[in-house]
């Protein structure tokens, strides 16, 4: 199977602090693939260094077999690797309809126009489809500000997604959303990702979500990953359940894991 | 065809207005708005990066190319044509503003105002050290041509400010256009969230400078036209009293629609004029309290008046 992703001894040090520690993943076409660990453990680290925002201190990253260490953030995005974040990053004082339109214009350009407007037909209707399937048309007037926690984040991925990536790095989608409202979320969300047919990753707190959606699930403790595999083998592991998810010691519910 | 849009006509239906205005307006008055809207032009690019989350305590750097560059012009080369002095004096300008705008577009807040500020300074410094140019006197403008046609002395002012209506009827249309458009609306959202627009794919960088020389072609074309009304340049044109004055008027309009600076220049033209002539010894404190008065009860400057009321208008239908 072809590797979309690929990373070889990736390492990143804050000084004496090791974030990360001889990384070698391998994800290929089509995986969604569950990132899971403790606080610190090193899965911002890890989606920040591959998409750019961190240079890691040695290793190598290969998108699509290209190399893409040192690359942008932005190189990187238009190479086809698009992310969300933790805190939903949007445009606080635009409408939901504008912070789309951005993105839209953006997916297909990096020289925007200077006098064409942005708001197009062809742009808008794209957008209404973008909104309509992640279940967020009632806020498409509204300011960022004005809008729920939970639709913010689908936003933030719906921002992510429009400009058709490859591969779509989601870090912990569901922080900051409640209990109830997080297999909806998911739902949309995988959803879409599979209508679009991207390839993904996404760092999830939540045993329950990662279960139910992921195809592989890779464990970080300290900087390292110590199990890679299917999930319920992953989550099964002794190493993970001393480590991880705290219930190496006979607990019955695998909830919380981070907390 | 392009369509226009209300604003559009609006702005077209002002502009014709004022020219004809002009035409039965007595001679201070025609003076007056020329350089009104010679210096909302200048106004305009402080508001062109205003929007973009800068604020430039510069923008007198590229106001004083602008009219170096129409004085110079004429007193070097023995150009005369409008057209030609105030293209040649926008050209500077963006050459200057492509070369700053790799280093000035690195920074933001404080450092990107006070490195602009250090900017117009320098060359206020260069200006004033310059026997050639005049050092602090600088010298006067020769008069101009309009494609082979001399205006008389007597209708050379009217000729002017309808040169300078049509300018800024141009910008103003350009810039409606503009603010509307991808480069615009991202500027603005590089200003809410710059990591944002970096992980859509875009160079936040490269948007800034786009702006900052955009910016820098508006003001200097101010600048220019301000020289020819004028009729005199001096480094003055880039102290930092003067780049002071070009953020008061923004901060006096605010940043809501293309035709603010225009009003707001407007209105500080005639508030300044007028507190000159009734308290000489202390209109800068009239000045003050206006400003004041603007940022406690309009923070969003003049033209929130218009918009609040379209707004309620709006609400009420």
């Amino acid at each position: 199977m072809t590797a979309i992703l690929e990373t070889r001894a990736l390492c990143k040090s804050f000084g004496a602090v090791t974030a990360a520690k001889d990384l070698n993943v391998r994800i290929t076409k089509g995986e969604v693939v569950g990132v899971i660990g403790s606080n610190g453990a090193g899965k911002t680290t890890f989606i920040n260094m591959v998409t750019g925002y961190l240079p890691p201190s040695s290793g190598e990253i290969l998108f699509n077999g290209r190399p893409i260490l040192g690359h942008t953030p932005r190189a990187i995005t238009r190479a086809g690797m698009a992310r969300s974040f933790q805190v939903a990053q949007l445009f606080p004082e635009l409408t939901v309809l504008d912070n789309l339109l951005i993105a839209l214009a953006a997916a297909e350009s990096p020289r925007p126009s200077f006098l064409r407007p942005l708001r197009t037909k062809a742009r808008i209707a794209r957008a209404e489809t973008i909104l309509e399937e992640f279940r967020v048309t009632r806020f498409r007037d509204a300011v960022v500000t004005a809008v729920p926690q939970g639709a913010r984040k689908l936003i933030d991925i719906a921002m992510a997604l429009i400009g058709e990536p490859q591969m779509l790095l989601l870090d912990e989608p569901t922080s900051g959303v409640s209990v109830e409202e997080k297999t909806g979320l998911m739902d949309t969300v995988m959803s879409a990702v599979r209508h679009h047919g991207v390839t993904v990753l996404f760092v999830e707190h939540d045993m329950d979500v990662v279960r139910r959606y992921v195809s592989r699930l890779l464990a970080f403790y300290s900087g390292e990953i110590i199990a890679d595999g299917p999930p319920t083998a992953v989550l099964e592991d002794q190493k993970v359940r001393d480590l991880v998810t705290g219930h190496g010691h006979g607990k019955s519910s695998q909830k919380g894991a981070s907390a | 065809m392009m369509r226009l849009d209300r604003t559009e006509l609006c702005l077209i239906a002002a502009a014709v207005v004022l020219a004809a205005g002009g035409l039965i307006a007595p001679g201070w008055l025609v003076f007056l708005l020329t350089m009104a809207f010679a210096k909302a032009l200048v106004v305009q690019g402080v508001v062109m990066q205003m929007r973009a989350g800068l604020v430039s305590f510069g923008q007198g750097l590229f106001y004083c190319v602008g009219g170096y560059a129409v004085g110079m012009g004429g007193q070097f080369f023995g150009l005369t044509d409008l057209a030609v002095l105030l293209s040649a004096g926008v050209l500077a300008a963006m050459l200057l503003a492509m070369v700053l705008g790799l280093l000035l577009t690195r920074y933001r807040d404080i450092f990107f105002a006070m490195l602009s500020l250090a900017f117009s300074m320098i060359l206020f410094g260069v200006l004033v050290k310059s026997p050639q140019l005049g050092s602090t006197d600088g010298f006067n403008v020769v008069s101009w041509t309009l494609f082979g046609w001399s205006p008389a002395k007597e209708t050379a002012p009217m000729a002017l400010l309808t040169v300078t209506l049509v300018a800024g009827l141009a910008v103003a249309l350009l810039l409606h256009r503009y603010v509307q458009a991808g480069v615009g609306v991202l500027c603005e959202a590089v200003r809410e969230n710059e990591v944002r627009v970096e992980y859509l794919g875009l160079s936040p960088r490269w948007l800034l400078y786009s702006n900052y020389v955009a910016a820098a072609a508006v003001s200097a074309l101010g600048g220019g036209l301000t020289a020819l009304a004028a009729g005199h340049i001096d480094p003055e044109m880039a102290y930092w009293t003067t780049s002071g004055e070009f953020v008061f008027i923004a901060l006096l309009g605010g940043t809501g629609h293309v035709a603010a600076p225009f009003l707001a220049a407007l209105v500080f033209a005639v508030v300044r004029t007028y507190a000159i002539e009734f308290v000489p010894h202390s209109w800068q404190m009239i000045l003050g309290f206006t400003l004041l008065g603007v940022i406690v009860f309009l923070p969003k400057g003049l033209w929130s008046l218009f918009s609040r009321a379209k707004a309620k208008g709006a609400a009420a239908s």
